[in-house]
C-alpha cells in the first residue's frame, strides 16, 4: 500500500505542479483551427497588469493556449506510428498573399493589334465540307494537307508571270516563308515579353516586305556610308524614313538646330522663300484652258456689244453647229513627243 | 521651342505662298522688328524676336504657346494651317473668295461652300489654290482651297462645291483645345 500512496501522493504533486485544463473566461474565444488561431476579447485585468505584468501575462497566453488545445482534442483524432494526430479544418482567417499578384502576360503584338480595333477572334469548326472533294476535311493536321495535295493538282499560270517557273515550287516556297516568318514572329513577341532586346535583322524578302520596310532600309543604307550619307545623291520626291534615327548612323533623335541671330536666320529664311518662289513654273493645263476660255469669252461679249440687236433674229442658225473636234486651231504643242511635266 | 529644320521651313513656305505667293517675304521682312518661325511639339509659331527671347526662361515643358499659331505639322510631315494665322494672311491675300451672308453660317459650321453661296471670287483664280474666305462686309472668315477656277466657277450648278473648307473662326469655338 506504501507504494500506492507515494505515487499517489507523487500524482498529486505533479498535479499540483500543472493547472488545470478548464479555464473559465467571461467571453468565449473565437477559434480559427485551421491556422491553430484563438482570439481573445476579455478584458486585460488592469490591475494585475499594472502589479505583475510579466507574470499575469504569461498566465493569460497559458489559458488561452490551453483553450486552443481543448479545442483541438475535440477534433477527430488519429493514431499514427505512435502520434497522435490530428486533422486540421480548412482555414477560415484570409492570409494576404506573400508574392505580389503576377502580372497577366503581355500581349502579342498581334492581340494588341486585335484589340485597338476591336477585332474578335471567330471559332472555326474543326471540319469543313469541301464541296470539291465532296467529303469533311479538317482545319489543319496531315489530312488537310493531303486534301490541298489532291485539290491542287493543276496550277493556273498567272498571266504575268513566267510560263517555265514551276508554280508548284513557288507555292512551296510561299508558305516556307510564310512559316518561318510567323516563328520570327513568334520568337519576337517572346523576346518582347521577356524584355531581350534582339538584334534587328534588316530587310528579309524585298518580294515581302512592306514598303514602310524598304523605305527604312533604303535610308538606313544610305547613311551607311564613311561620310554618313553625305554624299549620296536624292532621287526626286524620294522620301526619307521618320522616326529611324535610332539606327541610322549620324542621326540623333533630337536634332536641333544650332542657334543663330535673329538676321541671319531670316536671310535663310529669304534665301528658302526665294528658292520656292523661283520655282521654274510648269506648264499648267488647267490654267492654261482657263485663259483660253476666258479670252473666248471676253471676245463672245464684245462681239455681242458691237453687233447689237441686229444678230439677235439670225443667232440660233448661226451658233447652232457644235464645234468639232480636231478642226479648231492649236495653240499650244505642235503634237507628239514627250510629255513634259 | 526649337528652329525649324530646312525640310519643314520648306514645307511651311510653300504652304503660305499658296495663300499670300510672294508675300511671304513681307512676313519675314518686316520693319517692326525681327519676327521668325518656332517649332513646339509639331506646331509653328510666329513670334517676334524680343518675345522669344523672353519666352526663352521658361522651360519648354511648362511653354503652351508662344506668339501666334500658324499651324501643325501632322505625323505624315504635312502643314495644315490654323485660323489663328488668319490676322497674319489676311491683308496679304492673293485670292479671295466673298460668301454671300446666307452661305456665311455655313461655312463657319465647317462645310465647304457651294456655287450658290459665292458672293464674289477674285479673278484669275486657278483650281485647288488656296484662298482667303471673306464675308461680303470685308470681314476674313477663314481659308479655303479653290474647287473651281474662276471661269469654272460661272457655269457651274449651283450645288456644285466651289471652295473646300479647311479653317474658319467658328473653330475658336468648336476646336478651342485644339488650336492653340
Amino acid at each position: 500500500m506504501d507504494v500506492v500512496n507515494k505515487i499517489l501522493e507523487n500524482s498529486a504533486l505533479e498535479a499540483e505542479k500543472f493547472k488545470s485544463i478548464s479555464v473559465e473566461k467571461n467571453l468565449e474565444l473565437e477559434y480559427d483551427l485551421g491556422t491553430l488561431l484563438a482570439i481573445d476579447n476579455n478584458d486585460f485585468d488592469l490591475k494585475l497588469l499594472s502589479q505583475r505584468k510579466n507574470d499575469y501575462l504569461l498566465d493569460l497566453a497559458r489559458d488561452n493556449t490551453q483553450l486552443l488545445l481543448n479545442q483541438i482534442w475535440e477534433l477527430p483524432t488519429e493514431r499514427v506510428e505512435e502520434a497522435i494526430v490530428v486533422k486540421l479544418p480548412p482555414q477560415k482567417t484570409v492570409l494576404p498573399r506573400m508574392k505580389p499578384v503576377p502580372r497577366p502576360r503581355p500581349l502579342t503584338k498581334w492581340q494588341q493589334f486585335a484589340k485597338e480595333k476591336g477585332i474578335q477572334k471567330k471559332k472555326k469548326s474543326k471540319l469543313s465540307w469541301d464541296e470539291q472533294l465532296k467529303k469533311w476535311v479538317p482545319l489543319y493536321g496531315f489530312k488537310k494537307a493531303k486534301a490541298e495535295i489532291e485539290k491542287d493538282w493543276v496550277l493556273e499560270v498567272p498571266g504575268n508571270a513566267d510560263p517555265m517557273e514551276d508554280q508548284f515550287a513557288k507555292k512551296i516556297q510561299a508558305k516556307s516563308e510564310r512559316v518561318s516568318k510567323n516563328e520570327l514572329q513568334r520568337l519576337r513577341n517572346i523576346a518582347k515579353a521577356k524584355k531581350v532586346k534582339v538584334p534587328r535583322v534588316g530587310v528579309m524578302n524585298p518580294d515581302v516586305s512592306s514598303a514602310k520596310d524598304l523605305q527604312t532600309a533604303v535610308t538606313v543604307a544610305k547613311a551607311s556610308t564613311a561620310s554618313l550619307g553625305k554624299f549620296q545623291d536624292k532621287l526626286p520626291k524620294e522620301k526619307e524614313a521618320r522616326g529611324v534615327a535610332a539606327i541610322t548612323p549620324g542621326a540623333s533623335r533630337k536634332r536641333k538646330m544650332p542657334p543663330v541671330s535673329g538676321t541671319q536666320e531670316k536671310s535663310e529664311n529669304l534665301a528658302i522663300v526665294e528658292s520656292i518662289l523661283n520655282k521654274k513654273p510648269k506648264l499648267n493645263i488647267e490654267k492654261a484652258v482657263a485663259r483660253h476660255i476666258r479670252s473666248e469669252e471676253q471676245e463672245q461679249s464684245q462681239e455681242k456689244q458691237t453687233s447689237g440687236r441686229k444678230s439677235s433674229n439670225n443667232r440660233g442658225k448661226a451658233n447652232a453647229k457644235k464645234p468639232k473636234g480636231g478642226k479648231g486651231q492649236r495653240k499650244g504643242k505642235s503634237g507628239g513627243g514627250r510629255k513634259r511635266r | 521651342m526649337k528652329r525649324l529644320s530646312e525640310e519643314r521651313t520648306k514645307l511651311l513656305f510653300e504652304k503660305l505662298s499658296k495663300y499670300i505667293g510672294p508675300n511671304v517675304k513681307l512676313l519675314i521682312e518686316r520693319p517692326d522688328g525681327v519676327y521668325c518661325f518656332r517649332e513646339q511639339r509639331d506646331r509653328i509659331y510666329y513670334v517676334s524676336e524680343r518675345t522669344l527671347k523672353l519666352a526663352n526662361t521658361i522651360p519648354p515643358d511648362n511653354l503652351i504657346s508662344i506668339g501666334t499659331c500658324f499651324g501643325k505639322f501632322t505625323k505624315s510631315n504635312k502643314f495644315k494651317l490654323h485660323v489663328t494665322a488668319l490676322n497674319y494672311l489676311a491683308p496679304y491675300a492673293q485670292s479671295k473668295i466673298w460668301l454671300k451672308p446666307s452661305a456665311e453660317q455655313q461655312f463657319l459650321y465647317g462645310h465647304h461652300v457651294p456655287k450658290s453661296g459665292l458672293g464674289r471670287i477674285s479673278e484669275s483664280t486657278e483650281k485647288y489654290q488656296g484662298v482667303v474666305v471673306y464675308s461680303m462686309s470685308d470681314l476674313p472668315l477663314g481659308f479655303g482651297a479653290a474647287a473651281r477656277s474662276t471661269a469654272e466657277c460661272k457655269h457651274a450648278d449651283p450645288l456644285t462645291t466651289v471652295c473646300f473648307h479647311q479653317a474658319d473662326i467658328g473653330e475658336y469655338i468648336r476646336a478651342e483645345e485644339e488650336l492653340l
